[in-house]
């Protein structure tokens, strides 16, 4: 579970986030949408304290974590991130970067983690890419990689940058279906996308951010037929 | 040492006055060859001892140099800016007349010249291993803390071997101006190429002929080198 209270960002004189308080509740998919430079990452960033927060809180299961006595990095192993641009270690295979969180974060034995890590990528569709080199891939792929690197740490909340964002139009559904897949475990997801299909079709709640706030907090069906906010309206008549 | 360079200069105009043209003869010296060749071990020996101890020294500090620690940061921009602003030759000769007055230890040549050289060369490394680090992509770092990998290991896995593959070809050219650097130790004595080419124009009073021979064996090993790190270099590239 994600609570926020009065969760405010600032880069120097910008002001990015605006007291933004909210919930996420465990199981629940959350689509984040709206404008380019709305905050969207830069909220996403703070629930894992990439990005440290000017005021306010972050809760993860309870556990706050702008408190500077909390282990960020024990919260963390239990929240995956995948990025636009996959981050992969360049220099580690497919397998490798897959089983490195569990083998040197978790500690588990080479041989479970190889295991796991072979599982997560067959259901990636990737087993036949374990021993290539990420430069080998293609985006879509990269991506996939990246999903499963984030799985293996088997954690409870994910949370996703624009994970399709830099992709190929073709490879685009490829990652959506695996992400579709991992929605139906019961895991925890925080999505900042704009495949508006998608949003609709997998989220269970949108999050509608507009210049540092939530302007909208909506399940898909309310938020796309009937939005209540001007900017939402604008927004949707753009993309859709 | 530099008496012996001015006798040199000088007495060019008497062997060409003498003899109407250069007059070479490398038979006189044939026997001192492999005295002056043997050097070839004491200079690689030096030049390698050196490099190692100086880029470890040196990653150690261009850690320092982004520490948040401020007295660490502190500590190395202040260790570089000491041997970058000061005489190599100058460090070496403190290193070598100064350690027995100061603490009572008679340091070999070879010894003080390893000492100075890596002191030396880590401060030049830090600074190049910096950058390399620099130019790490960001989202490297932060792929490995959503990971909760901890900050050294997340250094030592993740982010040097990619910094180091960036800067390997300027570490390599470092290496190579060691090599030629090394011949400083000379002047305190240590048995290196330089050193015997000195001895041996000392004992017979020529002094073109060693020579000569010592500045061919440097320039062989210096290309020899240079060509074997673009060889590599190229290949390295070829495979990315
Ligand atoms: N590290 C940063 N330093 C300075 N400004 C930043 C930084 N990250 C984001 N911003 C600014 O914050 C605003 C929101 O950015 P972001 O959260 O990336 O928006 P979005 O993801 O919705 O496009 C933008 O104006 C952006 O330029
Ligand atoms: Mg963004």
């Amino acid at each position: 579970m994600i609570r926020t209270e009065f969760l405010s960002k600032s880069f120097g004189k910008l002001h990015v986030l605006k007291d933004i308080s909210t919930e996420i509740k465990q199981g629940e998919v959350v689509a984040m949408i709206g404008p380019s430079g709305s905050g969207k990452s830069t909220f996403l960033r703070c629930l894992n304290l990439l990005e440290v927060p000017t005021r306010g809180r972050v809760y993860i299961n309870g556990v706050d974590l702008t408190d500077p006595k909390t282990d960020v990095r024990k919260v963390r192993q239990n929240m995956g991130m995948v990025f636009q641009h996959f981050n992969l270690f360049p220099h580690k295979t497919v397998l490798e970067n897959v089983i490195y969180g569990p083998c040197k974060v978790k500690g588990s034995p080479k041989g479970e983690a190889t295991e796991l890590g072979l599982k997560l990528l067959a259901q990636v569709g990737l087993a036949d890419k374990a021993g290539a080199y990420p430069s080998r891939l293609s985006g879509g792929q990269k991506q996939r990689v990246a999903i499963a690197r984030s799985m293996a740490m088997q954690p409870e909340i994910m949370l996703f940058d624009e994970p399709t964002s830099a992709l190929d139009p073709e490879m685009v559904k490829e990652v959506l279906d695996v992400m579709k897949g991992l929605a139906q475990t019961g895991i925890t997801m925080a999505i900042v996308t704009h495949e508006m299909g998608f949003a609709r079709e997998v989220a269970n709640r949108i999050l509608f951010l507009e210049g540092g706030h939530i302007a909208e907090d909506a399940p898909p069906e309310i938020f796309f037929s009937t939005p209540k906010s001007e900017r939402a309206c604008q927004f949707l008549e753009k993309v859709l | 040492m530099t008496l012996n360079f001015f006798e040199i200069a000088f007495s060019f105009p008497e062997i060409l006055g003498q003899s109407g043209g250069l007059t070479l003869d490398f038979s006189k010296i044939v026997p001192n060859v492999p005295f002056i060749l043997q050097g070839i071990w004491v200079t690689l020996a030096f030049t390698l001892v050196s490099a190692i101890i100086g880029f470890s020294w040196g990653t150690v500090l261009s850690i320092f140099k982004i520490s948040n620690i401020k007295p660490l940061k502190w500590f190395a921009d202040f260790y570089t800016s000491l041997f970058r602003g000061t005489p190599l030759i100058l460090q070496l000769a403190l290193v070598y007349f100064s350690t027995p007055q100061l603490i009572g230890y008679a340091i070999p040549p070879f010894q003080a010249g390893v000492i100075t050289f890596s002191l030396n060369s880590a401060a030049y490394t830090s600074e190049t291993i910096r950058g390399g680090i620099m130019a790490v992509d960001r989202g490297q770092r932060e792929a490995a803390m959503t990971l909760g990998v901890k900050y050294p290991l997340m250094m030592w896995d993740i982010i040097l071997p990619q910094a180091f593959k960036n800067i390997l070809p300027s570490l390599v050219n470092e290496s190579i101006a060691l090599l030629k650097e090394s011949s400083l130790v000379s002047t305190v004595g240590a048995l290196d190429l330089m050193r015997r080419g000195q001895i041996v124009a000392a004992e017979k009073f020529i002094y073109f002929e060693p020579l000569i021979l010592v500045g061919i064996v440097y320039y062989v090993m210096v290309t020899g080198f240079t060509w074997l790190a673009e060889y590599l270099e190229r290949r390295m590239r070829l495979s990315d």
